[in-house]
């Protein structure tokens, strides 16, 4: 794991790693880098068609029970009004399409990232407490089919970075 | 910056700088949780807390009394069945909607001025609904049966009725505090994790890491995190003038004179930005001080808000000319009354306090000096949330009071307990904020970091 001082010198040192090939690697800022995720070959995300898949369910979710219940279930004659009226179940019906896609954002988004995650070998380095507040990392993963000890650790050295170090795990 | 020195570069045409110069990522970070961490709670603190503590216990006791006794203790009667409960509601979610303006609205209009503010008004939105929640709840007279509004399979094999606004309040109010939760938690998961790695001692430490739940950073973590909040404030943005307007729905739907009225979906949500508006400067005024967090929350940020408060206060006071216009317009003898009645009738004082409040007062923003002159802020801040109470009071009172028949008009007036829980629910608010501030980070971290970033990009 490569330490450095600014979001410019990790994104340019994230650039080159996956250019030589490496692919199993992550990167770890303070802040939201633009254009780091995809520096280190992720794109899609996800997460908008969750929230969309939540907000259907949450649409039609709640016409159908509103229709259930008014047309089906509990049919109230109001001086013989339709009992389909569906003007009057817009409201509900939309607030609860924001309220499903919501909740379906927040859930993605932790699951995608496994989160809860109560341990991570990251943090059994003693500076990466500074991930949160100063310093930018990129992490090299063992598992990647190019990892050599040595010569992974001269790249990242050979990047500008303020420090190697290995991680335990 | 001091005032005179904000004059001197606003007739230079340099905007306000949004975060002091000469701060780095690690000293905003260190300021900021500072705060909560290593820095002695200020006597303030101590102070304010207990003050509001009282004003809680006070709204206990009366919330206590209420449900041994009833609803009678309250000034209600008809034909005024909705009196400070429903005012106070009405105001409540109103200041909410400010927090969720600032925090998603303004992010989808990529407004950098937020990101100070945003966090602490998302607070101040989240206990705002929740003070607000308790109103119709005390006033269900039954409260016990509170969930008989939801649809759910009872034995009683009675449903919901779904074309009352009632009950499309029902869902609004309770979307929109799981959705302001939802939005406030995303974005303090970031935060928690910087307090877990600052934090020295172990309980804070073990806390705040449940709580950050293994946050660590990772840029691809970070890469789905922006778009779930971007959806999440795209989400919110409809949610908010949804509403309120569900909220005047309520009024609108009746028929009471000067409560059947088109314009109140509109005028509703413009008076809950501005009141909302209102109680941030009235909030952050005072922290800013206390905590000497000049540095992060500018007099860009008190200006700015000071000019949102003057446009929609300007479209508050339309929606007021609206009304004594179509009045009149309307040729209808109730509505006629209803405004006369407003103006000159027993409650006519209110009606001018509203207007000197609401309408006179803060054209005083459109003078640059008051913009960035704290005080003067503050003092407007204050008129502004007394006027829109005061015109909930006004809308939901003095229509009721006097409608079609003159032989069931009724005078009202609030009682002991009704100011008992108003002054309650005041001392909640204030005492949920400040825990916050105690355990929480008032401004995102965050999001100060990417400032520093993208103050140190420009001046490369």
């Amino acid at each position: 794991m490569a330490e450095f001082t600014n979001p410019e010198a990790l994104l340019a040192g994230a650039r080159r790693a996956y250019a030589e090939g490496f692919r199993r690697m992550d990167a770890f800022t303070p802040f939201p880098v633009e254009g780091l995720a995809e520096a280190i070959g992720f794109h899609k995300t996800g997460i908008p068609l969750i929230v969309l898949i939540g907000g259907i369910i949450g649409c039609v979710g709640g016409f159908y029970l509103q229709y259930w219940i008014s047309v089906i279930d509990y049919p109230i004659n109001v001086g013989g009004r339709p009992l389909n009226s569906w003007p009057s179940f817009i409201p509900v019906t939309f607030e609860l399409t924001v309220l499903i896609a919501a909740l379906f954002a927040l859930f993605g988004l932790l699951a995608l990232n496994r989160l809860p995650m109560p341990y991570h070998p990251v943090f059994n380095l003693e500076r990466f407490e500074l991930a949160s507040r100063n310093r930018f990392f990129l992490c090299i993963e063992a598992t990647d089919p190019k990892f050599d000890d040595e010569a992974t650790r001269r790249f990242l050295e050979s990047v500008k970075s303020q420090g190697v170090y290995q991680v335990e795990h | 910056m001091d005032p005179e020195q904000a004059d001197k570069a606003l007739d230079s045409g340099v905007p306000l700088p949004l975060i002091e110069p000469g701060h780095t990522y690690a000293t905003v970070t260190d300021k900021i949780s500072a705060i909560v961490l290593t820095r002695p709670t200020p006597k303030f603190w101590y102070i304010g807390f207990g003050l509001s503590f009282i004003f809680v216990l006070i709204l206990l006791y009366a919330a206590a009394y209420l449900f041994t006794v009833g609803v009678g203790i309250w000034g209600i009667n008809i034909p005024v069945a909705w009196g400070f409960a429903i005012v106070n509601f009405v105001w409540w979610i109103g200041i909410g909607h400010a927090g969720t303006l600032i925090s998603a609205i303004l992010l989808l209009m990529r407004q950098k001025w937020r990101q100070s503010i945003n966090r602490f008004s998302e607070a101040m939105t989240l206990f705002a609904v929740a003070c607000a929640g308790l109103f119709p709840l005390l006033h269900l007279g039954r409260p016990w049966f509170f969930y008989w509004l939801f649809p759910y399979p009872s034995t009683m094999g009675i449903q919901p009725q779904f074309r009352s606004p009632l009950v499309w309040d029902v869902f609004a109010v309770s979307t929109y505090f799981t959705v302001s939760l939802i939005f406030w938690y995303v974005g303090l998961i970031p935060d928690l994790a910087t307090l877990r790695d600052r934090a020295r001692k172990r309980f804070p430490r073990f806390a705040y890491g449940i709580l950050a739940m293994g946050w660590r950073g990772s840029a691809i973590h970070w890469h789905r995190y922006e778009m779930a909040y971007l959806l999440l404030a795209g989400l919110a943005t409809p949610l908010v003038v949804s509403v309120h307007t569900v909220v005047s729905f309520d009024f609108a739907v009746a028929l009471v004179p000067g409560w059947h009225s088109t314009i109140f979906p509109p005028y509703f949500v413009a008076g809950a930005i501005y009141s909302g508006f209102a109680m941030v400067l009235t909030l952050a005024i005072p922290l800013r001080k206390v905590y000497s967090l000049e540095d992060f929350i500018t007099l860009r940020h008190l200006r700015n808000m000071g000019e949102v408060m003057l446009a929609t206060g300007l479209i508050v006071a339309y929606g007021y000319v609206m009304e004594t216009f179509m009045a009149w317009y309307s040729g209808n003898l109730y509505e006629q009354y209803m405004m006369m009645n407003r103006m000159f009738g027993p409650y006519a004082y209110m009606y001018w306090v509203l207007i000197l409040f609401n309408l006179l007062v803060p054209q005083a923003l459109w003078i640059r000096g008051v913009r960035t002159n704290v005080p003067a802020l503050f003092a407007i801040a204050i008129c502004v949330n007394i006027g829109m109470w005061l015109e909930r009071y006004v809308i939901v009172v003095v229509s009721l009071s006097r409608d079609f028949m003159p032989s069931a008009w009724g005078m009202y007036s609030g009682t002991i307990w009704d100011y008992a829980v108003l002054a309650g629910s005041i001392g909640l608010f204030l005492a949920l904020m400040f825990l916050f501030i105690r355990i929480l980070p008032m401004i995102s971290i965050f999001e100060m970091r990417e400032l520093v970033h993208e103050a140190t990009v420009k001046s490369e």
